[in-house]
């Protein structure tokens, strides 16, 4: 995973609470066995009418939002599966963060293995990025917080590890796999 | 003074969390599934590892397998080639690392969470994962057991071992005792509606109480397996003597004079008198009624006599409400469906085939309604047919199937049409999650069997 420390972008905003990981990426494109290409499923079955034409009151379809990669979304994000596919979906399309005032517990852990910030803000903040679509924000991971168009720093709460992880580019399994010593011991020691 | 989580997450942990590194906790079972591992296994190929505890890893297909008897047992493919591919690679993998794999003809083949009990691999204190969030299921046996991602599913194989931050602790009372025709699915449905779909993260939830203690082990699964419907990554109950009678002589629990010494550990597990939980909610089950969902999230219930709530200025409740074609202050009972699904991770076990055959016993399905009765695996499916439970669904008109997820996920050919209602016996009501476009109503095995018999939501009581 490469380092990451600074996200700069404008947002594009779905302000709808409880967007589970079923709309991300709907269940009948999981038959994949790659990581990639799921981009193009994203939000399938809001982004496309029935008979597979764009919808264009979606915002991700709208010219606007094009080239965005911060994703503000109401409430309690990527609630539902522990499909992986969500986050790989929503990074094969270009989305670097999603800030949100609360992100499921699933769906944060995967977001983080692949590079993807899940952002938590405050009421308030989330009803301003809300509100004013489009903006450009900066999020750092280093310093943890967001500095909004107005020059307004909003702290957000990230894990030491997390964010350890993000600033270097440190592999999970990697330092899971320096720690065999010790789990060859808990192993040796007998389980209840 | 411990609750269970803390007591079963001390015992595993190979490295306790510091303010700057979460802790290695150690996984006692690994169950694995065609749509969640590929790419884990890819990991492991890209790094030259191995399965590091083949012997604590097993292997089903159950997400994109068909039910349909002939692309199950031959005579026919599986009619979606992804879902083909999927399985032939599970069945690569396993074989590439001598992984055990509950394969598509194995009379033990079923959905992940309902073969794990079912073999008696589930046990109380155990830490069991699966890369599915309804791994919560087997916290029934007082188990820590949760959903993780497929990243974390290869850190396992590799390594048998999860990073994890300790979560806090939600303690759910159930006082009072569940009515006649109310069920463990209505119960949960209840509580999901309290907390909300959020109410529960961050939190593992246990489940305590009179009512909780009434219940059988296949009703509890139902309970803990929606716990992260309300956002909590693992629900438990405490193991009791319903726990014990469950577990003795299945195929993979101790035996003799080890079974002894598990029952002892098994003891020590529930939480102890005056211990602390993080935050505290009190259900009283005498309240609970037949429940079922009205819009696009768990958590939007309502008991099947009551109405579809309005709320003022809120464009999402709204649009919720469009997408399943209703209108606030509706009445539910007697809206018409299309389809009925039993089956399900939460609901397909042979209490719950029961449940269904029970009021559909002697009665046709209603004219236009189709049902699909799913067994949660293959040995279920047998038990079922030796009582002779398929006569009464196929004589009622219903389809009988091999195991399988089937409807609840619709990824192998099992879907609801678009503008189709479903009454289902499932865990999630997500816009498209039968099929695109479908329109889910979650209920009991009871509830949906009432409705495939009048062809409109029923509540169950009328026709018990």
């Amino acid at each position: 995973m490469d380092p990451i420390r600074i996200v700069r972008s404008r947002t594009v905003v779905l302000p709808a609470p409880n967007i589970d990981t079923d709309q991300i990426i709907p269940a009948r494109f999981l038959t994949t066995t790659t990581r990639t290409g799921l981009g193009e499923r994203l939000f399938t079955d809001w982004r496309y009418r029935p008979d597979g034409a764009p919808n264009p009151d979606f915002a991700l379809n709208r010219p606007e939002t094009a080239g965005c990669r911060i994703l503000v979304a109401g409430r309690n994000f990527g609630c539902g599966s522990s499909r992986e596919h969500a986050p790989w979906a929503l990074v094969d399309y270009g989305i670097q963060a999603v800030v949100s005032t609360e992100i499921a517990d699933i769906f944060c852990n995967n977001a983080l293995k692949n590079g993807l910030l899940p952002i938590v803000v405050d009421e308030a903040t989330s009803r301003w990025l809300i509100g004013h679509p489009g903006v450009e924000i900066v999020i750092d991971v280093d310093t943890r917080t967001i500095t909004l168009p107005t020059g307004v720093r909003v702290p957000f709460p990230l894990e030491a590890f997390a964010r350890y992880r993000l600033l270097n580019g440190v592999d999970e399994l990697g330092f899971l796999l320096e720690r065999l010593p010790q789990i060859e011991t808990y192993e040796r020691g007998g389980r209840s | 003074m411990k609750t269970m989580f803390q007591k079963v997450w001390e015992r595993h942990e190979v490295v306790p969390q510091t303010a700057d590194t979460p802790a290695v906790l150690y996984v006692d079972l690994h169950l694995i599934h065609e749509v969640t591992s590929p790419q884990a296994f890819a990991q492991l190929r890209a790094r030259g590892l191995p399965v590091r505890r083949r012997d604590l890893t097993l292997g089903t297909l159950d997400h994109s397998t068909p039910t349909r008897t002939d692309q199950v047992f031959g005579g026919a493919p599986i009619a979606i080639e992804s879902a083909a591919r999927q399985v032939r690679e599970l069945e690569t993998n396993a074989a590439a690392f001598a992984v055990e794999l509950l394969g598509m003809r194995s009379a033990e083949r079923g959905i992940v969470h309902v073969i794990g009990p079912e073999l008696g691999l589930t046990q109380p204190g155990k830490t069991i994962v699966c890369g599915d969030s309804h791994t919560s299921t087997h916290g029934a046996f007082g188990a820590l057991a949760f959903g993780i991602g497929t990243t974390e599913v290869g850190h396992v194989l590799a390594t048998q071992c999860l990073l994890q931050r300790r979560p806090h602790t939600l303690g759910i009372e159930v006082s009072g005792r569940l009515g006649p025709g109310v069920t463990a699915k209505d119960l949960i449905l209840a509580i999901v509606g309290r907390i909300g779909v959020g109410g529960g993260t961050g939190h593992v939830i246990e489940y305590h109480g009179e009512a909780i203690r009434a219940l059988d082990m296949d009703e509890r699964m139902t309970v803990c397996n929606m716990s992260i419907e309300a956002g909590a990554r693992a629900g438990m109950i405490a193991p009791d003597e319903t726990t014990f009678a469950y577990l003795a002589d299945r195929p993979r629990a101790p035996k003799g004079r080890d079974w002894e010494r598990a029952l002892e550990t098994w003891r020590q597990l529930p939480t102890d008198p005056g211990a602390h939980f993080d935050r505290e909610v009190e259900v009283d089950a005498s309240d609970v009624e037949p429940m079922i969902t009205y819009g696009t999230n768990p958590g939007m219930t309502i008991p099947v006599t009551g109405s579809v709530p309005a709320r003022e200025d809120d464009p999402v409740f709204d649009a919720a409400l469009a997408y399943m074609g209703l209108e606030p202050g509706a009445s539910l009972r007697d809206h018409p469906i299309n389809v009925v699904f039993v089956g399900s991770c939460t609901n397909s076990r042979l209490s719950d085939l029961r449940g269904a055959a029970r009021l559909l016993r002697g009665r046709k399905l209603a004219p236009g309604v189709r049902m699909l009765v799913v067994p949660g695996s293959q040995p279920i499916k047998a038990a079922a047919e030796a009582e002779g439970l398929h006569r009464i669904f196929i004589d009622a008109g219903a389809e009988w199937r091999e195991s399988g997820c089937s409807m609840c996920i619709g990824m192998n050919g099992d879907t609801v049409a678009r503008g189709e209602y479903s009454v289902s016996t499932s865990n999630r009501n997500f816009e498209g999650r039968q099929g695109a476009g479908s329109r889910t109503l979650l209920a009991s095995p009871l509830t949906a069997a009432a409705s495939a018999v009048r062809g409109r939501v029923t509540d169950p009581r009328e026709l018990l």
